[in-house]
């Protein structure tokens, strides 16, 4: 914001945050000495504070911490009864091993294009939901159709896949009333071609109604009188969606498309596990998965932690450029 | 006119002033042409079935009868004769009964230990000028950033002997840094004067934090308990991944294995000797692994959007 003369003539009112620093005299010099106090002090002082922040320090220092540091054994020809200290670094082997696997490209190639899709069909679709839901005068309805639309969202996918596999499945309820009435389906559920598309209806089914909070939310926070005066020059309902309710919900979209775009190389990790049985991996192997089977599963360590090591470097990396790119649009973005 | 009567009257008008702000045609938005509205009416049906049709079809076939089933094709949305024998035949103990008792445990242990975690890491970072307190934040805020991997984290979990055990289900997801930024912009929404005022009166940390400030809080501990006791019921992984003892599986592990899998629920393995339909089995398992979640979801509807704003906002 531009400096206005206003600020620059009115003398700085001062506005202490500590309560004793009210009562001292202010000087520069008292400041740096109080700051100076010694360590121990102030740890006494807020040693029950500290006492409170411990079990969490201790959490992440052991389970996320610790575990993201146990990543160099991607630079490691890991042996689980050497352990990390004795096993051999082999350098950039393994990096260069995984990019001559077939079987790795083809989940990079899965992972893209289900994040391709997801973001054409599964990202507007709250937003679409969320425009309809505005448009509901009766609070009464709009509560009702809020309160079904985000109960899936509290299933886990063991439940989501079960219940699409009874209604899509090859002895599904659809599936055999269509049959019935002549129109053939197969089996959706174990149909290699269509089960990219799949997975995003079952993530749409089960996210898209939750998803529209962040977008009402947005939306309610738009000046009423915007429509008002658009009405008045003649508005129809659609350039009023188009040039007031969709401008004023961009910092939101794109903020969620920046946080989406970090998550490019993980799609829908437990969702592909319950049924990458069920198509086979050609279709279904993606990144996350492909780390879980070829190390946990096959016990090839230290190749599939390059992999997920990989994946988790490209996805920071993209979050710190989509940033930079919504503040090159002059929106907020994520962080400053 | 007694004090009763008197709250009695703010409290209706307090909650009556409320919804009729929003209701009602704002002045700028003319009456939309019946087939706009009717366009509108038929996508919210159609949205409506979409979502509630397994449900339905779920509680209909686990509470069908072996007849009814046969006759319908294996599935039924309404049953003439409802019987809950699917329901008795697995709760009358062995596999399925056993993963249930071990989800619930798991689920109110670790809800109460992530709850009190978050609580206390939340409230001692959110007191301005904490010894520390900004590292431990950026600490808390750094796990947003990256993650450490499925294989560095197994690699962890059995180093410190946890394989087979509950406290793998529990001890890995124990916090979440988007829960923790929620519940501490809270705390420190709560006005400064009412920590001041507890302190001139001597109270310690604690005290402030009982007496104070969880009283305050009960809505955003509702949504964090709720997202919290969420994950742990679903927790459908990190069981797959740390336990090889199937006495041990969570009843998410139990549901895929008899309805994604196909594993047949036989007559032992039930404790019984007659065995419903299969379907109706399936089903059941299905609805009892749902069943906690519509208990819990009808209370805590209210609190949960405002949960995901303020997180939202601040993280």
């Amino acid at each position: 914001m531009a400096k206005s003369p206003v600020t620059a003539v009115r003398p700085p009112v001062p506005q202490p945050r500590d309560p004793d620093e009210a009562d001292r005299p202010a000087g520069r010099k008292d400041k740096r000495n109080r700051l100076r106090q010694p360590l121990r002090h102030r740890l006494k002082r807020d040693r029950a504070l500290l006492l409170f922040c411990l079990p969490g320090v201790l959490y992440f220092a052991l389970f996320f911490y610790l575990p993201l540091a146990g990543n160099v054994i991607a630079f490691q020809d890991y042996q689980p009864f050497l352990g990390f200290k004795q096993s051999p670094f082999v350098g950039l082997a393994n990096f260069t091993a995984l990019l001559a696997e077939p079987e790795f490209w083809s989940a990079v190639s899965n992972t893209l294009q289900i994040t391709a899709i997801q973001l054409l069909l599964y990202f507007p679709a709250p937003i679409a939901l969320a425009l309809l839901l505005n448009s509901l005068i009766s609070e009464k309805i709009k509560r009702f159709i809020q309160t079904v639309v985000y109960l899936p969202h509290f299933l886990s996918w063991v439940v989501v896949v079960a219940m699409f596999k009874q209604v899509l499945g090859g002895a599904g309820s659809v599936t055999t009333l269509l049959m019935e009435h002549g129109v053939s389906i197969g089996n959706v559920m174990t149909d290699p071609g269509t089960f990219k598309l799949l997975i995003t209806a079952q993530a749409i089914w089960k996210d898209c109604g939750w998803g529209t909070i962040i977008f009402l939310a947005s939306i309610a926070s738009i000046d009423m009188g915007q429509y008002e005066s658009a009405a008045m020059d003649g508005a129809g309902w659609l350039r009023r969606i188009w040039h007031i309710t969709l401008p004023g919900i961009r910092p939101v979209i794109l903020m969620l498309l920046i946080l989406r775009l970090g998550d490019i190389l993980s799609v829908g990790f437990e969702q592909i596990l319950l049924q990458r049985d069920a198509v086979g991996p050609d279709a279904s192997e993606v990144m996350d998965t492909y780390v879980y089977f070829h190390g946990v599963v096959d016990g090839d360590w230290g190749m599939s932690t390059a992999a997920g090591l990989m994946k988790g470097v490209i996805g920071f990396a993209l979050i710190l450029a989509a940033n930079k790119l919504a503040h090159r649009f002059g929106e907020q973005g994520v962080y400053r | 006119m007694s004090q009763q009567s008197v709250v009695a009257r703010l409290r209706t008008a307090r909650s009556g002033s409320r919804p009729r702000k929003s209701n009602g045609r704002p002045p700028w938005m003319e009456r939309p042409h019946w087939y706009g509205q009717g366009t509108k009416a038929l996508a919210l049906a159609v949205l409506t079935v979409i979502v509630l049709y397994p449900f339905v079809l779920a509680i209909g076939t686990s509470l069908a009868g072996r007849e009814e089933l046969n006759a319908n094709g294996g599935y039924v949305l309404l049953p003439h004769h409802p019987t809950l024998e699917a329901y008795r035949v697995i709760l009358s103990g062995g596999v399925v009964t056993q993963a249930a008792l071990v989800s619930i445990c798991i689920t109110l242990i670790g809800t109460a230990l992530s709850l009190a975690c978050t609580v206390m890491i939340a409230y001692g970072t959110s007191r301005p000028g904490t010894v520390l307190g900004k590292p431990i934040l950026l600490m808390v805020l750094g796990t947003f950033l990256f993650a450490p991997g499925i294989i560095p984290t197994y690699l962890a979990v059995q180093q410190f002997k946890m394989l087979d055990t509950y406290a793998a289900l529990i001890l890995p997801v124990l916090l979440n840094a988007f829960n923790i930024v929620v519940v501490r912009s809270f705390f420190q929404s709560i006005p400064e004067e009412l920590y001041d005022a507890a302190r001139i009166d001597g109270a310690g940390e604690v005290t402030v934090l009982f007496r104070i400030v969880l009283p305050l809080s009960k809505a955003v501990l509702a949504v964090v308990g709720l997202f919290y006791a969420v994950g742990y019921w679903n927790s459908f992984f990190n069981a797959v991944l740390y336990l090889n003892d199937a006495g041990k599986f969570p009843i998410q592990v139990i549901l895929r294995s008899y309805v994604l899998n196909g594993q047949s629920i036989n007559a032992s393995a039930m404790g019984v000797h007659a065995v419903p339909p299969a379907t109706s089995l399936q089903m059941a398992v299905l609805i009892i692994a749902i069943v906690p979640i519509f208990c819990v979801y009808p209370f805590l509807q209210k609190f949960f959007v405002k949960g995901v704003l303020t997180g939202a906002v601040k993280g």
